[in-house]
């Protein structure tokens, strides 16, 4: 049985810090199930199941840490394990940045674990595959499509007196239809913690319809383009956004949060005034830990509010150093949309050029945020408010900082990799090169 | 919910590397564990013969099973800190057979007799289950047994047997270096695998190895908070199939190059490194921009392998060829059509790339891939021309030949093993030609050292390659350094315009420790050989912003 009950998980975590000796201990159990399954070619390849539990031992002398970590959950296992960890921590050098284990929180529980989820099994999956698999063979289409669905739990206790415990499920699910004369491509990605609400036979529709449009792509000059970035495009970069709010690296002068002059950017209107970033665990489409990586309880907050930057990620020991409060990175971020659908947003589209994902993204300048990457799966020439046609794929290169300046309009929000990220229409996005692949 | 989360609902009390892999990645030991001997050959023999009858008893027309005992140990620090060191061990069987035509794989962590019987029927019967869906069986390339052999990477120094002290000594004072001349911040590590995997097959194999590689590297950074400026500069070392002795730092190691600081080949001197790395990050942020156009490259080895890895390496992989990582990593350009006609021209006459397992030093180095295969070199470009792939036992038979390239490999026992990259490398000029010679007949061009940023498409045509550190090439000479610079090519068109390559004593590796591939997703360890090779012509882009 993977997933223990809270009273199971306490029960172990209290034995083994009664065994324990050091000045400070921290036991975790965690555990579950991931199971996957994937097709290409319009067959199966590999599917697969795998039941894991560990429990792990952190121990502290001073400011001197050591871990261990064991599968096996008898006393025998467990008392060795606590000897081990007190052993390697005896070893370790001081850690200047060590700060004391907290004490009791409170945490809100998260809907993060869904029972049907829990539920998934080898048939599910099979069936999934069956679904996206059978249209795209019907219509002379090549399914390629991976699965992976994880269901277990996390359980944490310390001697100072913290316990915390929290069940979580995920379904991750993509898919990729290519035409078989390898001319056409499509792509769509969904995932949740809900099974429910994943159809692979409605998201592989989505991939096969790309596929098909996209076929015989022509060439247009590269160059700069109002563009409308499908969620799953906007998402892939804006996460390069959001993942930087680190306060340690903007106080260090290595952030594009850094101040000219030393000091951060925080309160400087570093966007456009409609972009609105939050985070808040507690939502219900994309539900996350009850707490931050420092384990204090994870708190609804506001990162950047209308263009201005509000918040930035404090750890406890920068935010001691600084005399602030503590601020952990969120499980996932909130960016505001607004109302227009995708086809509103073509439909006010005199020129520009229609994203379905990027690809292959990679840093080119940390210091302004400089990334690359190139269109994949799906990309189309809209004028006067209308698809025209598909059209070969570009590379980028492109800063969020720069697109967050140049919003046109925001969509409707999807859940895209944890996160909610409108659709976007940008101005002036930087495409610097055509790329042949399909 | 996303993995992320999951590891960050789990990751409190760790080291930030201990968590970010999956779950089942090991556990954490101590260093002293690292050192304690396996289980022996003969023990491991029996258990291996027990998978295999069990398989066989259940209707499996081909099994093989690895037993694999992973070790890891990393070293973190910053500046005149320990950020964490981390021991780690995972030991478990994985059995892969097939049934009724079609593949099934088990994997377990309970290494005992009843524990492998039930792995090996569970493998059994996901076969079985997937055969429904079979469209085509699995022709399997034939492979004569090998008996009971074993291999060892040939190594002078175990870096499990080097006190933690010692290394993380070495890594504080590299930090020292850079701080000491002039860098406001640094970070190194030293990454140490050693995977002990004993094969045996129904072919009649029994192969006992001990793979060692290591991964010395560290990053810094300089400031110039007035301006509000900037750069960064990596360490110019490269993994290694070697052990500890890499890092001796041996003067006949060094390669001055005409930068006019020193490159390294078969050994590091990571303090000298991390000197010219604080002086070049802080040059760098009052480098001359580039002007953007065409310029003649002239690619350093340690720059040029991961164009290689990205521009050869990957796009000659045949599951990528066939669609099988349509979903994730994409396909390829050089499609079954291509290499048919037997005249593509994937680049000029001067290119000639190998593909191997059994390079000395190499991270590809071993004697036989994870399917029992015996490793070797083969040629996938000659004269320019396309003329093979890497390709395992259940692919050759699409290439018309019998015989696997021997490039199978799983990053673990719980891991399914499948095609992956081999050592891919460029083979030096015939002619007697030095970086400096090279250099001294470019008339408008830029010297190019070490990895940046690197993207390429699904196909593999298109592709942006940053660098570490540039300097401008005027008339024959080096003028200075240069910052902001990009490259941007077709991979065809690239290669095409290869005129010149340095000779085999300029031969230097550049690898990769985590090339990551397949879903889930698998990382395995890549060398690529080179000399110093001149581009004609290639575009050059500013990736100078203000924001």
């Amino acid at each position: 049985m993977a997933i223990l009950t809270q009273e199971e998980a306490k029960k172990i975590i209290d034995k083994v810090l009664s065994y324990a000796k050091a000045d400070e201990t921290e036991v975790s159990v965690y555990g579950g199930r991931t199971g996957n399954i994937r097709y290409a070619r319009n067959t199966v390849n590999t599917s697969g199941e795998s039941n894991e539990i560990q429990l792990s031992i952190t121990s502290v002398f001073g400011k001197k840490s050591g871990s261990s970590s064991i599968n096996e959950l008898d006393d025998a296992s467990l008392k060795k394990a606590v000897e081990r960890s007190e052993e390697i921590a005896q070893l370790a050098p001081e850690n200047p940045e060590y700060m004391p284990m907290l004490g009791s929180q409170n945490y809100t529980n998260t809907k993060t674990f869904i029972q049907a989820s829990d539920n998934i099994d080898p048939d599910y999956r099979a069936q999934l595959a069956e679904d996206s698999i059978k249209p795209c063979a019907a219509n002379d289409l090549v399914a390629a499509g991976y699965l992976e669905d994880f269901s277990g739990f996390v359980a944490r206790g310390n001697s100072k007196g913290l316990f915390e415990y929290n069940t979580s499920t995920s379904v991750d699910f993509s898919i990729t239809v290519r035409t078989e004369d390898g001319t056409g491509s499509g792509y769509a990605i969904r995932d949740f913690n809900d099974v429910n609400l994943l159809s692979s036979k409605d998201v592989t529709t989505i991939a096969m319809q790309k596929a098909q449009a996209s076929k015989n792509a022509q060439a247009i000059e590269p160059g700069k383009y109002t563009v409308i970035l499908e969620p799953t495009a906007a998402g892939d970069l804006m996460g390069l956004l959001t993942r930087g709010f680190d306060a340690r690296s903007a106080d260090e002068g290595r952030s594009f949060l850094s101040k000219k002059g030393g000091g951060t950017r925080m309160g400087e209107k570093l966007f456009d005034e409609r972009v609105n970033i939050t985070s808040d665990p507690a939502n219900l489409l994309i539900p996350s830990a009850p707490w931050d990586s420092d384990g204090y309880p994870q708190q609804a907050q506001t990162w950047v509010e209308n263009g201005v930057v509000k918040n930035m990620y404090y750890s406890r020991y920068w935010a001691e150093k600084q005399g602030v409060d503590s601020i952990g990175r969120p499980g996932g971020v909130i960016i505001a949309g607004g109302d227009e659908s995708l086809a509103d947003m073509i439909k006010s589209t005199e020129r520009g050029v229609l994203v379905t994902r990027f690809w292959y993204i990679r840093a080119v300048d940390p210091q302004t945020l400089l990334y690359t990457g190139l269109t994949r799966d799906g990309t189309f020439y809209i004028e006067n408010g209308k698809i025209k046609f598909p059209v070969k794929n570009f590379r980028f290169n492109e800063s969020p900082i720069i697109m967050l300046n140049n919003i046109e309009s925001l969509g409707q929000q999807q859940r895209v990799g944890g996160d909610l990220i409108p659709a976007m229409k940008i101005r002036d996005f930087t495409f610097t090169s055509l790329s042949d692949a399909v | 919910m996303k993995r992320r989360d999951f590891i960050q609902l789990s990751s409190m009390g760790f080291g930030a590397l201990a968590t970010s892999g999956l779950l089942m990645m090991g556990n954490s030991v101590s260093a002293a564990q690292l050192l304690e001997p396996g289980i022996d050959a003969a023990a491991k023999k029996i258990l291996a013969d027990t998978a295999l009858n069990a398989a066989l008893a259940k209707g499996a027309t081909y099994t093989d099973v690895r037993i694999g005992r992973y070790l890891n140990q990393s070293l973190f620090t910053r500046e005149k800190n320990v950020q964490g060191i981390s021991n780690s061990e995972s030991f478990g069987v994985g059995i892969r057979v097939i049934a009724n035509g079609t593949w099934g794989f088990s994997a377990t962590s309970n290494v005992t007799p009843d524990g492998i019987k039930a792995c090996a029927e569970t493998a059994v019967a996901i076969a079985k289950a997937n055969s429904k869906l079979q469209i085509e069986p699995v022709q399997l390339a034939p492979v004569k047994g090998h008996g009971e052999v074993t291999w060892d990477t040939p190594i002078k120094k175990n870096a499990f047997e080097v006190p933690v002290k010692e290394k993380i000594d070495l890594l504080l004072k590299a930090n020292d270096a850079a701080l000491e001349n002039g860098a406001a911040f640094v970070n190194s590590a030293l990454f140490m695998i050693n995977e002990q995997k004993y094969f045996a097959s129904t072919d009649g194999s029994y192969i006992d190895s001990n793979i060692h590689r290591l991964w010395p590297t560290f990053n810094v950074t300089a400031v110039d908070k007035a301006s509000g400026g900037f750069r960064t500069r990596q360490a110019l070392s490269t993994p290694m199939g070697m052990g500890y002795e890499y890092l001796d730092g041996l003067a006949k190691d060094k390669v001055m190059n005409p930068a006019g600081f020193n490159s390294y080949s078969d050994s590091y001197d990571m303090v000298e490194d991390a000197k010219y790395s604080a002086i070049q990050a802080k040059e760098k942020i009052t480098a001359k921009s580039v002007t953007p156009g065409k310029y003649d490259l002239v690619l350093d080895p340690d720059h040029l392998g991961l164009t290689i890895h990205e521009s050869v390496g990957h796009p000659l992989e045949l599951d990528r060829v066939l669609g099988y990582e349509a979903n994730y990593a994409g396909t390829s350009f050089a499609t079954l059509d291509k290499w048919k006609s037997g005249d593509f021209k994937y680049g000029s006459d001067k290119v000639n790339i190998f593909a191997d397992k059994i390079q000395p030093n190499s991270l590809g180095n071993t004697g036989y891939d994870d399917e029992g295969v015996k490793c070797k070199e083969w040629d996938l470009i000659k004269d320019g021309v396309l003329v093979n792939y890497q390709a395992i036992r259940d692919q050759v038979s699409i290439l018309g030949e019998n015989e696997s390239n021997g490039c199978a490999f799983a990053d673990s026992w719980s891991s399914v093993q499948f095609q992956r990259m081999a050592n891919v490398s460029l083979k030096p000029g015939t002619d007697k030609l030095s970086p400096a010679e090279m250099i001294k007949n470019v008339e408008k061009g830029i010297y190019i050292l070490g990895r940046g940023s690197y993207s390429i498409d699904q196909q593999r045509y298109n592709f942006q390659f940053g660098g570490t550190v540039f300097y401008e090439i005027k008339d024959g000479k080096i003028e200075g350094m240069l910052e902001d610079v990009a490259y941007q090519s077709n991979t065809q068109e690239f290669w095409n315009s290869c005129t010149q390559i340095c000779d085999k004593d300029d031969y230097r590796f550049m690898g990769t420790f985590f090339d990551g591939k397949g879903q889930p997703s698998q990382s395995s360890a890549v060398s690529h050989g080179s000399s110093t090779t001149r581009f004609d012509g290639v575009n050059v882009i500013n990736t100078g912003r203000n924001i």
